[in-house]
């Protein structure tokens, strides 16, 4: 019961201060609109620039999650020597829970030096560098749930294939993958939704100028900088300003929701029962 | 799995098998590439992980002395310490378990014995759960400051509205892992319970429950955890405060370690960065001892019925 009444919380919570909001501006500008500057006294609510953002970190950090995520696990899953397999799992488990602030705080002063270093032209707040970080942060969820998903193939199928000839890259890619499929899809949803809402590591080193971001080397202010920025500033219960971070919170609600929703439906689609 | 499988488990069985098709057709340029490819992604991840420890411990190392523990936040970083963030993060993380274990076992149990799993409801509760564990941290946030603003609560920054926050943000957590432990009692237990004459209700408490305690003290754990760690949801509730004083209960204001780690990140001074890789090496000591423990009790105590 706990769960539909807490669902049903969070969208009442939400959209109680995001009608009043739209009631006050129209819903096609805030989706349109170029220009976020809740705060100027020409106020203006275009919430791409915190969209395009958002997007950015998320593919910055899942270009680096998904590839190693996927490597990693099947490394573990098809080559590692069970003992090697024993320690290097609850590792990786271990470091999945390194708080995220302390993420933030190794983005901000010591990988974007790191990337100056190597002659990016990366200023101190960058989303390349929040994202890559980021997507280090995320490597050990992709692969531990696929991995999980790989060694739940059963071993007829690895043998069949050995037995017409293949070897063992040719049976991880063209056996092994195709038939964990829809856990690896969980695992890369699980994976974007969390790269989506990552707070601490955007707001501490992606910067927090709100811009339309046209390449990953500029800073910009993710939807979640916006809210937890937004926050940090006393704003009354009540007023335009206070709704707008219900506006974008709803936002990111629902487009988390969405990408699950279509996780769910391709999990269901390439399940394969053994 | 089938009777031709080899007895051995795992990766060694894999390997049996395919060891025997001959060592020339593993070392073609391809494969020979396409493992080294896998050696690198495993290294990224973990190189980075190693240079993050490293680099955290080596600048915090002066500062995770005696100050940190005793000393209030101060404009002046020689003196600052994080005694109020580090008595407010366990007060939080108190609270939220007394809220959020009870429930979530609770619920978890109900899903599991005593729910018919044809009702709608029920399948959409199902549903639901697996969508939270996915909703991001932040929007917790939101909703216990949405919750405090529709009750009238004019303090937002207080213990048990940051407990609250934290405690909505691990039940599903902690109701998927009890689900999972409480499904792999055997039903031959529970059987065997009912057949000399306990109730469903005392079979539940006496039998199952004791029988999943390791997977469900897992769970709680890693939950616990996560919420340690966790600074969103506490920052959109005004957890970045300069408290001079112990929080001192549950409608305490307060403040917490990942909070104060974060705005002493923000600082511009290199000495606020030292103070806050010091609690950073503190923050993140206490949570991979979490982690490390309930890593243990599931490989220790998991057992094979």
């Amino acid at each position: 019961m706990l769960s539909v009444v807490i669902t049903a919380g969070i969208v009442i919570a939400l959209l109680v201060p995001a009608l009043t909001f739209f009631e006050q501006v129209p819903l096609l500008e805030f989706l349109t609109g170029t220009r976020w500057t809740p705060r100027f006294a020409d106020a203006s609510y275009g919430v791409l620039p915190l969209i395009t953002a958002t997007a950015w970190t998320a593919l910055v950090a899942l270009a680096v999650a998904v590839p190693c995520g996927l490597g990693s696990a099947i490394y573990l899953a098809e080559y590692a020597p069970e003992r090697l397999r024993r320690i290097l799992k609850p590792v990786l488990e271990l470091l999945a829970g390194v708080p995220t602030v302390v993420f933030g705080y190794f983005a901000l002063l010591w990988f974007t030096p790191f990337l100056q270093d190597l002659g990016l032209e990366v200023g101190p707040f960058s989303l390349l560098s929040a994202g890559m970080v980021m997507g280090v942060m995320i490597i050990p969820t992709i692969a531990s749930v696929s991995e999980d998903a790989m060694s739940a193939v059963p071993n007829a199928l690895r043998q069949g294939s050995a037995a017409l000839g293949a070897n063992r890259m040719q049976t991880s890619l063209r056996v092994v993958f195709p038939a964990a499929f829809s856990g690896v899809v969980a695992a890369v949803v699980l994976g974007i939704s969390r790269a989506v809402g990552e707070t601490m590591i955007v707001t501490i080193a992606g910067g927090q100028m709100v811009q339309m971001v046209s390449n990953p080397l500029q800073q910009g202010a993710t939807m979640t900088t916006f809210i937890a920025n937004a926050a940090l500033g006393d704003s009354r219960v009540g007023s335009l300003e206070y709704n707008t971070l219900f506006v974008v919170g709803l936002l990111l609600f629902l487009l988390t929701l969405i990408v699950n929703l279509i996780a769910i439906e391709l999990v269901r689609r390439f399940r394969q029962e053994y | 799995m089938s009777l031709y499988t080899p007895a051995a488990s795992g990766a060694d069985a894999r390997r049996a098998v395919l060891s025997t098709s001959g060592r020339s057709k593993e070392q073609t340029p391809q494969s020979v590439l396409f493992i080294v490819l896998l050696w690198l992604s495993l290294l990224i991840g973990f190189v980075t992980l190693a240079v993050l420890l490293v680099d955290t411990f080596a600048d915090g190392l002066t500062r995770l002395d005696g100050r940190l523990f005793t000393g209030y936040p101060s404009s002046r970083a020689e003196e600052a310490g994080a005694r109020p963030a580090i008595l407010g993060s366990l007060w939080v993380v108190g609270t939220t378990a007394v809220l959020a274990v009870p429930l979530g076992v609770a619920a978890a149990v109900h899903l599991e014995e005593f729910a018919d799993r044809k009702r709608w409801w029920n399948r959409l509760v199902e549903i639901n759960i697996s969508n939270l564990s996915a909703v991001p941290a932040i929007i917790y946030g939101m909703l216990a400051l949405g919750a405090l603003a529709l009750i009238g609560v004019q303090q937002k920054n207080i213990v048990i509205g940051g407990a609250i926050a934290l405690a909505m943000l691990i039940l599903p957590v902690i109701i998927i892992s009890t689900r999972e432990a409480v499904r792999a009692v055997p039903r031959e237990l529970r059987d065997g319970s009912l057949a000399i004459g306990a109730t469903p209700l005392q079979t539940t408490w006496r039998i199952t429950l004791p029988a999943a305690l390791p997977g469900i003290a897992t769970g709680t754990i890693l939950g616990l955890s996560r919420a340690l760690g966790e600074a969103a949801p506490l920052l959109l509730l005004g957890g970045l405060v300069f408290l001079r004083f112990d929080p001192n209960g549950m409608l305490s204001q307060f403040t917490t370690m990942p909070i104060q780690i974060f705005s002493w990140t923000a600082q511009p001074q290199a000495e606020f960065h030292t103070l806050a890789a010091g609690a950073s090496m503190l923050l993140m000591a206490l949570v991979l001892l979490m982690n490390g423990a309930a890593i243990y009790i599931r490989n220790r105590y998991q057992k094979r019925w």
